[in-house]
C-alpha cells in the first residue's frame, strides 16, 4: 500500500515544484511569452516528465532491473540503427528516393529498416537459421544461454523446446512461415474485396446495393469470434478431406478482411465517381474497364496501399491471435503465435533465469516490431496525404 | 422531435434485423458441418445407437428450417439448448442426454465474469482515453503529443498477449504487486475479485485507450479546426470555456462513437486476454468449445458477442444522432 | 473624427510549410481612424484574409507574426500577452466571418452566442444584451427580430445568418470590426440587403472597420479607403474616389480594366436558320423532385447563349438533360434539328463529340494522375483515331490554341499547373474533340478576375475562329455582359426571359430580371446609395422576407 500512498502524496509535491518551476521562469526571463503564457497544466506536464524521467534513471541504474535494461537497450539500438538507416537512405540512392528519405521521419525510417530486414529473413531464411524448422535433436528442453552449467547447450543458441527442436531456427523460420502467410492472406483479401468494391463503386445499383448490405452483416460480427466459429468448422473439414488447416485459415480471415477492404474501396472509389473528370470520360464514351484502370485506380493508390499496411497489420495479428489460441497455423510449421502459447509458462522463471523468461516475450515481440514497425510506415503515409491541415 | 424518434425507431429495426440475419449465417455457417453434429463429435469409432440417440436428443433428425426456429425461439427464452460436451458425457454413462446442463446455465456466470472484466476496463480507459485525447489535440505537435503519438501506435499494434505478457513480467513475477492467474469465483468479495481481474483489466485497457486517446484526439482537432471555434477565439472567449461550451457539445457524437467502438472492440480482445490469464469468462468457455467442437455452446456464445457489439454500435449510432442539433431542433 | 485606433507598420507574417517558415505578408503598413472603413481588397493569396486577422493581434495556426507592430488604440498587440489580447477581442476588436453557417456553432441558439461575448466581458448582463441583440436585429432588418435569435443556425438562411453574425459582432459596440468576405458566398439580390445593413449600422455606431473582399465594386459602396494586396506586397493605398478614378499602379489599373471587356454586337440570326443545339419543351426531375418546367431555348452556330440565375434556378440541371447525364421527364434534344437519345449512354460516338463540356472547377476536371499530354490527347485517339506522332502533333496545336507552350506543358501534371491554366488545359480537351457545341457551366466563377478575363477574351477567339457554339452558364451578370449574344435568366427551373442580349440590357425588363441587374454592384461609389434610394428601404426589409 505505501507504493500507491507515495504516488498520493507525490502529486500535490509535483504541483507545487511546477508553481514554483513558473513562477522561477518568469522573474529569471522577465516575463519572455514562453513563461507568462503558460498554462499551469503545462508547466505540471514539465515536471511530470521530469520526474518520469529521472524514475527510469533510478530504475536503470540504482535497481538495475535487467529487463528494463534490455527494453532501454534495445530502444537505443533500434533509434540509432534507424537513423544511421536514414542518413544511408538520404545519400545513396536514386534521386527520388533520396528526396523521400529526406522527408521521412524517423520513426518511418524504423519502420522501412525493420519491414525490410523481415523480408530478407522471410526470404532467406534457410540461410540465416542454424537448422531446419522441423529438425528434432535428442537435447529436448535445453536452456537459452550456450551455457552447459545453467542448462544450456552450445549448439543451440536459444536453447530447445519439448521434444528437441531448435528455438532458434523455428524463430527465423517463424518470419517466413507468420509473415508470408499474413502476406498471402492480405493480398487474397485485397482481390476480392478490391475489385468487388470497385465494381460496386462504378456501377452502382443493384449490385451495389447487394454487395453492401451482405458486407453490413458479416461486419456485424467481430472479426476474431467469426474467424474462430469458421475454424471450427473448417477443421472437421480439414479432417475429412486432408487439406490442411492453415490452407482453410488462409481462406476464412481473407474473406472476413475482404469485407472491410471492399468498404474501403467502394468509399475510395465513390468519391472518385463523383468527381468531374469521371464525368467527361463517361460522356466522352468510354467503356467500363477503361474506366476503372485508366481513370480511378490510378487516384486511388494511395489510400489503397495505407489500407493495405493497415490490413496487413490486422490480418498478421489475427493470425498470431488464432495461432497462440491453437487453431491457427498448425504445427509442424513454425509459427510466433504458437511459440507464445508453448514458452509461456516460462516467463514465470524470471527472477531465476531471466533469458529463458526473455523467450516467449521474444517471439511475442517479433510479432509486435513488425506490426509497430508497419504502422509507423502507414501513419506516415496518411500524414503525407492529409497535407497540411493540421 | 417526431423525426427523430423516427429515425431511431429505424435504426432500432434495422439493428435487430440485422441481429436475425447474423444468427441465420451463424447457424448456416455451423451446418455447413461434414455430416453432421453427432458424427462430428463422437468421432468414427462411435457405435450407430450412440449416435442416433444423441441425434434424437438434439433434435438433429428435424429439417434444417425447423431446427433454425427451434434454436432460435430457445434463444429468445433464455434456451441455448444443451452443451455437447455434456450431451456426450451423458451418452456415455447412459443417462439422458436432456437432463445435462444447458448452454445457458453454463454460460450465465462466466458471461457475468466477463462483463465485470469489460466494466472495471471501461471504467478505467474512458475517463483516462478522453482526457488523454484532449490533452493532445490542445497541445497538437508537441512534445507530448508525439510521445504520445508513438507510445499509443505502438500499444496498438502490439498483439494483446504481448503486453499481458509484458505487464505479467514487470507487475507480477518481478515485482509481486498483482497475481497474474485470475481464478476468480461465486462468493469472492468485491475488492479480491477487483484485485484478481486488474492485470487483465489493465492490459484491455491499454489496447483500448491507445485506439480511443487517437480517435478523440483526431474528432477534437477536426473540430477545433471549424471556423466557430475560431469565432468564439475571436470573440475573446478564454480558452477552457471555448473547450467546455464550444467545443464538447459538437464532439459528443463522435466522442460517443470512439467509446462504443472500441467498447465492442474490447468484447473481440477480451477472448485472448481471458485465456491468457486463466480468466473464466465467456472468452475461455468459447475457446475451449471451438477446441472441443462443442458447436452449441460455439453457437450460443457467437450470438452473444454479435449481439453486444450490434447493441454497442447501435447504441452510439443513436447516441449521436440524440447529440444532433440539427436533428434535435428541425427546421 | 480623425482620432488613431490602429496602426500597423511593415507587418511581415510568415507561414509554415514542409518544415519551413515561408513569408506570406512581406511588410504592410497602415492607419486606420476611429469610424473610418478601409477597404482591402486583392486576389486569393493576396494575405488580405491573415492581415485583417493580424490587426486583430491573431494568427491562425501555422502562421505567425515574424515582425512590424500592431498598435491598437496605443496597445502593441504583436507582444501583447495572451490575456491582454482576449479582454479585447470580441470587446473592442471584433470579426465577422466568411461563412457565418460555418461560424456559428451548431449547438447553440443565435442569442446565446450573441450574449456570450458581453456576459463574458462584463460588458452587460445577459437579459440587457438579449434586448440589444433583438434592437440590433431590428436595425439590421432582419425578420421577427423578437423571436429569430431564439432559433439554431441551422434554422437560418446563409443572408439573415451574416446580418446575426454583423449584430453579434456589434454586442459590445466595439471600436473596430473585421469583415472578412461578409458577402461573398451569398446570392447578388441577398448580397445588397446584407451589404446595406453592415453600412448602415457601421455609420450608426461610428465604428471603424476593415472590409476585406475581392470584389471591387463591392468595396467601392463600402470603403472610405482602399488598400491593394498583391501576393503579400503592398500595391497602393487611396481614398476610395481617388482610387477608382485614378490608380497609379499598374496591377490596380489591370484590375480596373477588367469590366471594360466586351465583344461586338453579332447580326440577328437569319430567321430559317437552323439552331445547332434546340432545347424544346424540356420538364426533369431528381427522382421525384421535379427541377425544371417546361423549359425551351435555341442555341445558334457561333452564338453565345448565356443561361443565368441564382443558385438553385436550374440552370446546370438544363445542361445535364443536353448532355445526356439526366434524361428529361418530358420534351425533347435537338442537335442540328434532329431529335437524339435522351440518355448518353444511347448516344452514338459522333452524337457524343459534338457537344463538350468544360467544368467550373478545373481542380476536379482534370484527372490529377495524368498528365496534360495524355488529357488532351485521350480525346484526339479516342474519336480521331490519332496515334503516335500524329497524336502529338495534334495535341501540340491544340496547346498552342490555349497559349501553353506545348513543350514546357506536355508532360506535366494538373496540379503544377495554376487555376487559369487548368481550366485552359479543360478547354483544350474539349476541343479536341472537335465540336460544334460547347457547354461552359461557370468556367470563371471559380477564377481570379485577371485569370477570369483572359479565360473569356480566349473562348471569344475560339469562337471566331473555329465558330463554335456556346451554352454559358453563369450567376455573374458582368461576365454576360462581355461575352453573351442572347441571354436566357432562370428562375425556380422555369425561364423568366428569354433574348438578345441587347433587349435584356435595355428596360422595360421582368420584374426578377430587374431584381436581377440591379443588384450587381457597380464600380460608382455612390451605387448602393442611389440603388436604395430608387427602391426604398422598405423594398428592402420585403425582399428579405420575401426570401424566408
Amino acid at each position: 500500500m505505501s507504493t500507491w500512498l507515495s504516488i498520493l502524496i507525490a502529486f500535490p509535491v509535483m504541483a507545487g515544484v511546477a508553481w514554483v518551476f513558473r513562477f522561477a521562469g518568469r522573474s529569471a526571463t522577465s516575463n519572455k511569452p514562453f513563461f507568462r503564457d503558460m498554462p499551469f497544466g503545462v508547466a505540471f506536464g514539465y515536471v511530470v516528465a521530469a520526474v518520469a524521467i529521472l524514475l527510469a534513471f533510478k530504475i536503470y541504474f540504482v535497481d538495475q532491473v535487467l529487463f528494463f535494461r534490455w527494453a532501454m537497450q534495445g530502444l537505443i539500438i533500434f533509434t540509432v540503427s534507424a537513423f544511421l538507416f536514414r542518413l544511408l537512405g538520404r545519400l545513396v540512392g536514386t534521386a527520388g528516393s533520396r528526396k523521400l528519405f529526406r522527408s521521412m521521419p524517423l520513426t518511418a525510417a524504423f519502420g522501412v529498416m525493420i519491414v525490410l530486414a523481415y523480408a530478407i529473413l522471410a526470404i532467406f531464411a534457410p540461410v540465416f537459421a542454424p537448422y531446419g524448422e522441423e529438425q528434432v535433436f535428442a537435447a529436448a528442453n535445453t536452456l537459452p544461454g550456450s551455457d552447459p552449467a545453467t542448462g544450456g547447450d552450445p549448439a543451440h543458441l536459444l536453447g530447445t523446446d519439448q521434444i528437441g527442436r531448435d528455438l532458434m531456427s523455428r524463430l527465423i523460420y517463424g518470419a517466413r512461415n507468420t509473415v508470408g502467410i499474413a502476406f498471402a492472406t492480405t493480398c487474397l483479401a485485397f482481390f476480392i474485396g478490391g475489385s468487388l468494391g470497385f465494381l460496386a463503386a462504378t456501377i452502382g445499383g443493384w449490385l451495389d446495393q447487394v454487395l453492401s448490405r451482405a458486407v453490413d452483416v458479416l461486419m456485424a460480427i467481430p472479426a476474431l469470434i467469426f474467424a474462430l466459429l469458421l475454424m471450427t468448422i473448417a477443421s472437421a473439414w480439414s479432417v475429412k478431406l486432408g487439406i490442411p488447416l492453415t490452407i482453410f485459415m488462409i481462406l476464412i480471415i481473407a474473406i472476413i478482411d475482404s469485407t472491410r477492404v471492399y468498404r474501403l474501396a467502394r468509399a475510395v472509389g465513390v468519391n472518385i465517381v463523383v468527381m468531374d473528370y469521371i464525368e467527361a470520360a463517361k460522356l466522352r464514351g468510354e467503356g467500363l474497364t477503361y474506366l476503372i484502370f485508366r481513370e480511378i485506380l490510378p487516384n486511388a493508390t494511395a489510400p489503397l496501399l495505407a489500407e493495405f499496411g493497415l490490413r496487413f497489420c490486422f490480418v498478421f495479428l489475427t493470425i498470431a491471435s488464432l495461432s497462440f489460441l491453437g487453431v491457427g497455423i498448425q504445427p509442424p510449421l513454425a509459427d510466433w503465435g504458437t511459440m507464445v502459447r508453448d514458452l509461456a509458462q516460462f516467463i514465470n522463471f524470471a527472477q531465476f533465469s531471466p533469458l529463458t523468461a526473455a523467450l516467449p516475450i521474444l517471439a511475442a515481440g517479433a510479432i509486435a516490431l513488425l506490426t509497430v514497425a508497419v504502422n509507423f510506415i502507414v501513419d506516415w503515409m496518411l500524414q503525407k496525404s492529409s497535407g497540411l491541415k493540421e | 422531435m417526431g423525426s427523430v424518434t423516427r429515425i431511431i425507431l429505424q435504426r432500432l429495426a434495422l439493428g435487430l434485423l440485422t441481429l436475425f440475419i447474423v444468427s441465420i449465417v451463424i447457424f448456416i455457417a455451423v451446418n455447413l458441418l461434414p455430416g453432421d453434429f453427432a458424427e462430428a463429435i463422437l468421432g468414427q469409432g462411435a457405435t450407430p445407437e450412440a449416435v442416433a440417440s444423441i441425434r434424437e436428443g438434439l433434435g438433429l433428425d428435424k429439417p434444417p428450417i425447423t431446427r433454425y426456429f427451434d434454436w432460435l425461439g430457445g434463444a429468445i427464452q433464455g434456451d441455448l439448448g444443451s452443451s455437447f460436451a455434456q450431451a456426450n458425457f451423458a451418452s456415455f454413462t447412459g443417462s439422458d442426454a436432456a437432463s445435462g446442463t444447458t448452454v445457458a446455465e453454463q454460460i450465465a456466470p462466466r458471461f457475468k465474469n466477463t462483463l465485470f472484466l469489460a466494466g472495471v476496463t471501461a471504467a478505467i480507459a474512458v475517463p483516462v482515453s478522453i482526457f488523454l485525447g484532449v490533452l493532445a489535440a490542445l497541445y497538437r505537435n508537441s512534445i507530448f503529443d508525439r510521445a504520445t503519438n508513438i507510445l499509443t501506435l505502438s500499444s496498438i499494434s502490439s498483439p494483446d498477449f504481448f503486453l499481458a505478457y509484458v505487464l505479467i513480467l514487470f507487475l507480477s513475477v518481478l515485482n509481486p504487486l498483482l497475481p497474474s492467474l485470475s481464478n476468480i469465483y461465486d462468493g469472492m468479495d468485491f475488492s479480491e475479485r477487483l484485485v484478481k481481474s486488474l492485470l487483465p483489466a489493465l492490459t484491455l485497457t491499454l489496447a483500448v485507450t491507445a485506439q480511443m486517446m487517437r480517435m478523440t484526439r483526431a474528432a477534437i482537432i477536426n473540430l477545433l479546426a471549424s471556423p466557430y471555434i475560431e469565432m468564439a477565439r475571436l470573440k475573446g472567449i478564454s480558452p477552457m470555456r471555448v473547450i467546455v461550451t464550444h467545443a464538447l457539445p459538437n464532439a459528443l457524437a463522435p466522442i460517443i462513437t470512439v467509446i462504443a467502438l472500441n467498447l465492442a472492440y474490447l468484447i473481440t480482445g477480451v477472448v485472448v486476454v481471458e485465456v491468457v490469464f486463466v480468466y473464466p469468462g465467456i472468452g475461455q468457455l468459447f475457446v475451449d468449445s471451438v477446441k472441443i467442437r462443442d458447436i452449441p455452446v460455439v453457437q450460443a456464445c457467437c450470438l452473444i458477442f454479435a449481439a453486444a457489439y450490434i447493441l454497442l454500435n447501435l447504441s452510439a449510432d443513436v447516441l449521436s444522432i440524440l447529440s444532433n442539433p440539427r436533428l434535435r431542433h428541425p427546421k | 473624427m480623425s482620432e488613431l485606433l490602429l496602426k500597423v507598420r511593415d507587418l511581415m507574417i510568415e507561414g509554415r510549410s514542409d518544415e519551413t517558415w515561408n513569408p506570406i505578408i512581406n511588410g504592410c503598413s497602415f492607419d486606420l481612424n476611429k469610424g473610418e472603413v478601409l477597404g482591402m481588397i486583392g486576389e486569393s493569396g493576396a494575405g488580405k484574409s491573415t492581415v485583417g486577422l493580424a490587426a486583430m493581434g491573431f494568427t491562425r495556426d501555422g502562421c505567425r507574426i515574424s515582425g512590424g507592430t500592431v498598435e491598437f488604440d496605443g496597445i502593441d498587440l504583436v507582444n501583447a500577452s495572451a490575456a491582454v489580447k482576449r479582454g479585447l477581442l470580441g470587446k473592442r476588436i471584433a470579426y465577422v466571418a466568411q461563412s457565418a453557417a460555418a461560424s456559428f456553432n451548431p449547438a447553440h441558439r443565435l442569442i446565446d452566442q450573441h450574449t456570450e461575448g458581453p456576459v463574458q466581458h462584463g460588458v452587460m448582463p445577459r437579459e440587457e444584451s438579449q434586448e440589444d441583440a433583438m434592437e440590433l436585429y431590428r436595425r439590421l432588418r432582419l425578420p421577427n427580430p423578437e423571436e429569430i435569435g431564439f432559433r439554431y443556425p441551422h434554422q437560418v438562411s446563409g443572408g439573415q445568418l451574416q446580418r446575426a453574425m454583423t449584430a453579434m459582432a456589434m454586442a459590445c459596440r466595439p471600436d473596430l470590426i473585421i469583415f472578412d468576405e461578409p458577402t461573398t458566398a451569398l446570392d447578388v439580390t441577398t448580397q445588397i440587403e446584407v451589404l446595406a445593413s453592415i453600412r448602415d449600422i457601421v455609420e450608426q455606431f461610428n465604428t471603424a472597420a476593415i472590409y476585406i473582399t475581392h470584389d471591387l465594386a463591392v468595396v467601392a459602396q463600402m470603403a472610405d479607403k482602399i488598400k491593394v494586396l498583391l501576393k503579400g506586397d503592398e500595391v497602393e493605398e487611396a481614398d476610395t474616389r481617388t482610387m477608382l478614378s485614378d490608380p497609379q499602379e499598374e496591377y490596380t489599373k489591370s484590375l480596373w480594366a477588367v469590366r471594360s471587356f466586351q465583344r461586338p454586337t453579332k447580326p440577328a440570326v437569319p430567321a430559317d436558320a437552323v439552331p445547332v443545339v434546340s432545347v424544346k419543351n424540356v420538364s426533369a426531375a431528381y427522382g421525384k423532385v421535379p427541377v425544371l418546367f417546361d423549359v425551351s431555348f435555341d442555341i445558334h452556330a457561333g452564338r453565345t447563349v448565356a443561361v443565368v440565375g441564382e443558385s438553385g434556378s436550374g440552370k446546370s440541371t438544363a445542361a445535364r438533360c443536353i448532355t445526356g447525364l439526366l434524361p428529361p421527364t418530358s420534351g425533347v434534344i435537338e442537335f442540328d434539328g434532329e431529335p437524339i437519345p435522351a440518355d448518353y449512354r444511347s448516344r452514338t460516338k459522333m452524337q457524343l463529340r459534338q457537344a463538350q463540356m468544360i467544368y467550373q472547377m478545373a481542380d476536379t476536371a482534370l484527372n490529377p494522375r495524368k498528365t496534360i499530354g495524355e488529357i488532351i490527347g485521350r480525346p484526339v485517339q479516342f474519336y480521331m483515331g490519332l496515334t503516335g506522332s500524329a497524336k502529338r502533333k495534334r495535341v501540340d496545336e491544340l496547346l498552342n490554341e490555349i497559349e501553353l507552350e506545348p513543350s514546357q506543358y506536355f508532360h506535366r501534371l494538373p496540379s503544377e499547373l495554376s487555376g487559369g491554366q487548368k481550366q485552359r488545359v479543360g478547354i483544350a480537351r474539349a476541343l479536341a474533340a472537335e465540336p460544334k457545341f460547347i457547354i461552359c457551366d461557370e468556367v470563371t466563377s471559380a477564377l481570379d478576375q485577371l485569370v477570369a478575363e483572359g479565360i473569356l477574351k480566349l473562348l471569344a477567339k475560339l469562337q471566331d475562329e473555329l465558330g463554335l457554339s456556346y451554352m454559358f452558364i453563369t450567376h455573374d451578370l458582368a461576365t454576360v455582359r462581355s461575352i453573351a449574344d442572347e441571354v436566357v435568366v432562370m428562375k425556380d427551373g422555369r425561364v423568366v426571359e428569354a433574348g438578345p442580349k441587347k433587349e435584356m440590357f435595355t428596360p422595360p425588363h421582368h420584374a426578377y430580371t430587374d431584381l436581377l441587374l440591379s443588384s450587381v454592384p457597380e464600380m460608382d461609389p455612390d451605387w448602393l446609395t442611389n440603388l436604395l434610394d430608387a427602391r426604398g428601404v422598405d423594398n428592402i426589409g420585403d425582399a428579405a422576407v420575401g426570401k424566408m
